[in-house]
């Protein structure tokens, strides 16, 4: 089977700043892997490199096969129009930090708005295929309400549900549970947990290690625009080799 | 708890004597605003002398009560009103496009959009009206070559240069009110509907710009009010709105104060009627914020 996503050499600036530095990465198909670094490691860029939310200056990404924001014409990478950009994001769906729910619309609203709008569903068929996420993230009581009127706990996992409407091939959670009030983070680890199990390929930037721990099938390290460390989440979170690692870790723990 | 008020020397404790410090049997005497009494003393004055003057004044008040629902008053009212909401509704087409134009990538469409702001905030109002009133003198006949062509002076009729007029002027400052509103949602919201597959457009109309409308909508209300009153200035270009008529029946019968306080009753009420009708559809984008409780 094809890997989820090929990284090569990818590389992001902004401005001066190398966010990242030639990066390579391959994600296999159902594999959760877990992205860990201090904070301006450039693990969110990469995430949001790989559902195009930023333009990379160098290298390449695919995902699913497919190279991400251009197309090959013989010798020569053609950039996409925002159609096909729009098109290609169907493959990932994201989970932002700061949920992101749009809040002129009910939980149910929120989920069947990509079904209906982009995907052109049945709204019958986009309702019913939503009640079925919210019921499996456990808020299908909440369907009417307003992102304001739920915790910070109930909004991600609706944003979650939001995601998983769209069919994604590859989930991306972007520090889900960063913005959370330690006694919310466990209801949306337990949601991704269950995600995990079912098989579906995820990418996590996250700072909870015994998530990374528990369900991460490989830990990346990363520091400075750079991969430092990878390997089973035993290895990097145990018995990190490398230096930087094991300061990390060792904050963390602390 | 055990009340001290009743029983001030509580034996029960070693509990200390704080019976002087209970003040509960006092009567509250409530402050006494003076300085109110005061203001409200010299308004009541000032008005009821304004109202006197009015009243022994040269106004034949009879005069306003039989103008005030006559024909030609009312036809002035209603196309007051209709240029209004036309002149508005173009005004706020207008200022979507432009608004999202100037915020365009594209700098063609970026650029056409300020030159387009800059141009009719620029110029007053009323030199724009006599422009398009009098486009005749600059071009004779307008038209499509081959499809259609018409005598300018036959098209360009005080509602059609009223309308373009008021409407396109309307739209270089709708533009950026709504540019404001588009800049007040936050990132989050454009990157949310990107990740569900939204293109730039779709994301516009259906994730920003309903929550745009909260921070559109009140300044939005505000230009509908004052486009009420602007319409008046199409008096020059001859549109038979309530000023023009009001005038036109003065000219006649030399009643100039009761014709004038006529079309100010209407405007009054006009935009009384509008005020009611903002602050429900304020509510309406509300809806999912923190104030639509």
């Amino acid at each position: 089977m094809r890997p989820i996503v090929v990284g090569q050499a990818v590389t992001k600036r902004f401005g001066d700043f190398v966010a990242l530095k030639e990066i390579d990465i391959e994600v296999e198909n159902g594999e959760v892997l877990c992205i860990i670094g201090p904070s301006g490691s450039g693990k969110s860029t990469l995430l949001r490199c790989i559902n195009q939310l930023e333009k990379i200056d160098g290298g390449g990404l695919w995902v699913d096969g497919e190279l991400t924001g251009y197309r090959i014409v013989g010798d020569k990478l053609h950039e996409l129009d925002d159609n096909q950009i729009a098109r290609q994001r169907l493959a990932t769906g994201m989970v932002f930090q700061r949920f992101n729910l749009f809040p002129h619309m009910t939980a149910l609203e929120n989920v069947i708005e990509g079904p209906i709008q982009v995907l052109r569903r049945a709204p019958k068929e986009s309702r019913d295929h939503a009640m079925e996420l919210l019921g499996r993230v456990g808020l299908a009581h909440k369907a009417d309400a307003y992102p304001i009127e739920l915790s910070g706990g109930q909004q991600q996992r609706v944003a979650i549900a939001r995601a998983l409407a769209m069919r994604p091939r590859l989930m991306l959670f972007d520090e889900p549970t960063s913005a959370l009030d330690p006694e919310l983070v466990g209801e949306v680890l337990q949601v991704m947990r269950d995600l995990a199990r079912s098989g579906m390929s995820m990418i996590v930037v996250t700072h909870e290690l015994g998530f990374a721990r528990e369900v991460a099938n490989r830990v990346v390290f990363m520091d400075a625009g750079q991969i430092v460390e990878t390997g089973a989440p035993e290895d990097i979170l145990m018995n990190p080799r490398n230096e930087r690692t094991q300061s990390f870790i060792s904050a963390v723990l602390n | 708890m055990q009340s001290t008020k009743k029983d001030p020397t509580p034996s029960a404790s070693a509990m200390p004597d704080i019976s002087h410090y209970d003040i509960s049997h006092y009567k509250v005497m409530p402050k006494r605003h003076y300085r109110r009494f005061i203001a409200a003393a010299l308004i009541v004055l000032a008005i009821g002398g304004l109202l006197r003057a009015f009243a022994n004044g040269n106004i034949e008040w009879q005069f306003v009560g039989q103008f005030l629902t006559s024909q030609a008053i009312l036809w002035g009212l209603w196309n007051t009103v209709l240029m209004s909401i036309l002149a508005m509704a173009l005004g706020v087409v207008l200022g979507v496009i432009f608004a999202v134009m100037r915020m365009s990538k594209n700098p063609v469409l970026r650029y056409t959009a300020s030159g387009y702001i800059w141009f009719f905030r620029g110029t007053p109002v009323i030199l724009q009206l006599l422009l398009w009133f009098n486009l005749a003198l600059v071009f004779p006949t307008i038209g499509i070559p081959g499809l259609f062509e018409a005598r300018t002076v036959d098209v360009m009729t005080p509602f059609a240069a009223a309308l373009l007029g008021l409407g396109i002027n309307q739209g270089a400052y709708t533009a950026e009110v709504v540019r404001a509103g588009l800049l007040s949602v936050d990132n989050g919201q454009y990157e949310a509907a990107k990740s569900i597959g939204m293109t730039r457009i779709r994301s516009l109309r259906r994730i920003v710009l309903p929550q745009a409308m909260r921070v559109i909508i009140p300044p939005i209300g505000n230009e509908f009010i004052s486009m009420i009153k602007m319409t008046s200035l199409a008096s020059v270009i001859l549109y038979s709105e309530i000023l023009h008529n009001a005038q036109n029946i003065y000219y006649a019968n030399a009643r100039v104060m009761e014709l004038l306080i006529v079309a100010g009753i209407w405007y009054i009420v006009v935009v009384t009627v509008l005020s009611i009708g903002q602050s429900r559809l304020e509510r309406h984008f509300a809806r999912g914020s923190r104030d639509s409780a």
